[in-house]
């Protein structure tokens, strides 16, 4: 049934089921993360969680500066992240810009990494600021271009202005064009929504819209990806799935650098929607400085000691 | 590997000396006692060490250390210089609270989570916000010149070893009186530890007595004709006879009892928050604190939502080593409490309520009892009356606000309550009529040094904590008395 049969496309028919979404309270929200945060993961939890975390990683370049040869180096480190340790597993995907998606698929498939999708940032990525025919013709092109996932940004604009029907649309038109070729993660950007309630409301909208991912931020904006706000769209992520039996999946982006940071988000996945989310098919972590530290840390454990950083290739 | 399971994360225990033996603190120095008993491990019953059992001549020997410490410097000695102390043994408590966190989750069961981040540092807190009032009781509020009451006799209960010790001593102190404390009988070595840290601190000998012991040892403290004022914290069975018995005497008395609290949920509230701090009201400490949210009372047409999402988390909740850094549910403190418990959560079965407990293998020796939800229950269970004292919770519902209140304050006990609801005029309205010292507001067992705590009816007189706190340490110059 389209849109779950929870709504039917209509402005007062999304209105009326997003007063039905309780608040969230700031400082318990906060205060959840924080005690979680206090999870303490040694031994071999740690392995296996670093583990896990390099395989969630969308390894990812989204610069001006970004270029041909910038990115066919990120694909080999993405198939192999450290090329003396082959039971190092291949990270979740590479995430670029649409121009760098046929580069990325093709060198990805020559090196042996054709299990590595690419994805492409889109509708006017970061700030989604253009046109609705820019934006699908911005999506098409990663599509023909060979991306098997598609990171749109919502309209926050819209959004901060109560039109939730436009970012309901937008969204729903974007998931159209994907079909079944790609996966559709949708950025709330949360940094600019600022509330927790705001960051519920638009969670649920981008589900209902049709999003296999709901991701935080695009990287550009700080705050991003804090512990509260993950913690919030999981719960989102969990009572949609009670309300639908779907399985969404959520993509934490932007400020997560270190195993400790990996770590506490995969303790949020744990303790809030289950272990069925841990896995890269329902829990993605967004980052470029994050993989080299997953590794250091997995050498620490392999060899006793840290390694020197140059050890790990830059990149 | 599929699930994540959390690697044991043990705390070390060789941070902590424990004796094999220990005496009681009066006159600041450690004196052998006759008689002793062990002290356990709640989570393994492993004997951690034998405890002193004081007797009437202990008692005595400690309130005239307290008398002649009292009369001949700590009364006399300038605020600020009290003060100086104060801050002196809060700066120690610090530096030492790994030591005092391990040895707290040793002794009582509670998990090192707590201890290490709610009970240790909320003592410290307390001998810091007092050592500030040390030279400033003129603005206490019982006039310009206010003055000690004397010895002060002080029974504390065994949920919150150290953090009843400092809510009792560190007003006492700060307002120029001298303690003889009796510790819990099954948790007495934080403040023997407690105790070093007076010597460390170079407190003046006399000014802080511990004396260990069971009922009869705090009954004699109780019937000593040294003591000016009683503080009491522990059941109001106690706290009953303790008022009987000073009756005829001057002495004044504090006394904070039970509590069977209401905890209000409203079908405006933020349901993830309200159910983390449902849990927070009563699972927080094994559901060992007088305060708990024992009680759910949550409007009828939210009911099953609340339930179901709180189960979801009850499962989540993990239960078992309290040195284990990830234990979020420690081990029953004594046989004696778990009987009960056990006892009332049976009565609840009886009575017809349905009982629900998450899958959760607990340990083989030790006291250990699974979180519990009753649902169903109605104003004339027992487990609605009565103080479970243990992680049990009971969920009532209510078709309107009125009714809520009514059912809140349908109990003898009123120490605290919790509203939970968006709605900033409905917490206001619901808050002015709940019978209770502490009312939460969109969250729950939430303490500071700064707020006053205390119960209407039979939880108990007088407050602690805050500048109401202090004064039931203090009188006024016109009282007069025997100490002047």
């Amino acid at each position: 049934m389209e849109f779950y049969g929870l709504v039917d496309g209509t402005e007062i028919s999304l209105r009326k089921f997003l007063q039905t979404l309780s608040g969230v309270d700031q400082i318990g929200a906060e205060a959840r993360a924080a005690m979680l945060a206090t999870r303490s993961i040694k031994t071999s939890a740690k392995n296996w969680a670093i583990d896990l975390a390099i395989s969630m990683v969308d390894l990812t370049t989204l610069e001006g500066a970004d270029t041909p040869g910038k990115v066919r180096a990120l694909c080999n480190k993405a198939v192999r992240p450290d090329s003396t340790d082959s039971s190092v597993p291949s990270v979740g995907a590479i995430c670029v810009y649409n121009d760098m998606v046929a580069i990325a698929r093709e060198h990805l498939d020559s090196i042996g990494g054709s299990h590595v999708p690419v994805a492409a940032v889109s509708t006017a990525f970061p700030s989604g600021r253009a046109s609705m025919a820019v934006k699908i013709q911005d999506t098409q092109d990663a599509l023909d271009a060979g991306a098997t996932e598609i990171d749109m940004v919502i309209d926050r604009g819209a959004f901060l202005s109560g039109q939730f029907q436009v970012v309901f649309d937008e969204i729903a038109k974007i998931r159209t064009l994907c079909g079944t070729k790609a996966h559709l993660k949708v950025i709330l950007e949360t940094g600019e929504l600022v509330t927790y309630d705001n960051v519920r409301t638009a969670s649920f909208i981008a589900m209902l819209a049709g999003a296999d991912f709901i991701k935080t931020s695009t990287g550009k904006v700080s705050p991003a990806a804090t512990p509260p706000v993950v913690l919030v769209m999981l719960e989102a992520v969990r009572d949609f799935h009670q309300l639908t039996n779907h399985k969404i999946g959520v993509k934490a982006a932007g400020g997560i650098r270190t195993t400790k940071d990996a770590i506490k988000q995969l303790v949020l996945v744990n303790e809030t929607v289950g272990s069925q989310w841990l896995s890269p098919s329902l829990f993605r972590i967004g980052a470029s400085a994050l993989l080299n530290d997953l590794l250091m840390q997995r050498m620490k454990a392999r060899d006793g000691f840290y390694p020197s950083p140059s050890y790990v290739s830059i990149d | 590997m599929t699930d994540f399971d959390y690697a044991p994360a043990l705390e070390s225990r060789s941070i902590v000396t424990i004796e094999s033996e220990y005496g009681h603190f009066i006159n600041g120095e450690f004196v052998k006692g006759a008689n002793h008993f062990p002290t356990i491990n709640p989570s393994n019953e492993e004997v951690l060490s034998q405890i002193s059992l004081g007797g009437a001549q202990d008692i005595d020997r400690a309130v005239a250390s307290a008398r002649v410490a009292f009369e001949s410097t700590w009364s006399k000695m300038p605020g600020k210089e009290r003060g100086k102390y104060l801050y002196r043994i809060a700066r120690i408590m610090q530096e030492r609270s790994r030591e005092f966190a391990v040895l707290e989750s040793l002794d009582n069961g509670k998990p090192i989570r707590e201890s290490r981040d709610i009970d240790i540092p909320l003592a410290c807190a307390h001998f810091f916000y007092h050592a500030g009032w040390a030279d400033k009781l003129e603005f206490a509020g019982v006039g310009s010149s206010p003055r000690p009451l004397g010895v002060a006799g002080q029974i504390i209960p065994w949920n919150f070893p150290l953090l009843m010790l400092a809510w009792k001593i560190a007003p006492a102190l700060a307002a120029g009186n001298t303690v003889v404390l009796k510790p819990a009988e099954t948790t007495s070595l934080t403040a023997l530890l407690f105790a070093q840290v007076c010597q460390q601190a170079e407190l003046p000998a006399g000014v802080v007595n511990i004396v260990t012991g069971d009922g009869r040892t705090g009954s004699a403290l109780v019937d000593h004709p040294g003591i000016d004022k009683i503080a009491f914290t522990g059941s109001t069975q106690v706290g009953k006879a303790i008022a009987r018995a000073i009756a005829p005497t001057k002495k004044k008395a504090t006394l904070e009892l039970g509590g069977k609290a209401a905890n209000i949920v409203f079908d405006d509230a933020p349901v993830d928050e309200c159910v983390e701090g449902i849990v927070n009201g009563i699972f927080f400490n094994q559901g060992h604190v007088c305060c708990a949210g024992s009680r759910l009372i949550v409007q009828e047409s939210i009911a099953e939502e609340i339930v179901s999402q709180l189960k979801v988390r009850m499962s989540k909740i993990r239960v078992g080593d309290p040195l284990d850094k990830n234990t979020d549910l420690g081990a029953i403190n004594s046989a004696e409490q778990l009987s009960k418990i056990t006892a009332l959560t049976k009565s609840g079965e009886d009575e017809g309520a349905m009982r629900w407990s998450p899958e959760c293998a607990l340990p083989k020796k030790g006291f250990w009892f699974a979180p519990t939800v009753f649902t169903g229950v109605t104003q004339a269970h027992r487990i609605a009356q009565e103080e479970i004292f243990g992680p049990v919770l009971s969920v009532l519902t209510f078709r309107t606000p009125q009714e809520a209140i009514e059912k809140a304050n349908n109990t003898p006990y009123g120490l605290s309550a919790g509203v939970w609801s968006e709605k900033g005029s409905r917490i206001h309205w619901a808050s002015q009529q709940l019978k209770a010292g502490v009312i939460w507001a969109n969250t729950f067992n939430k303490f500071d040094p700064t707020s006053p705590f205390g119960g209407y009816k039979e939880s108990g007189w007088g407050r602690e904590g805050g500048s109401h706190g202090l004064t039931a340490y203090l009188k006024s110059a016109e009282e007069g008395g025997n100490n002047e």
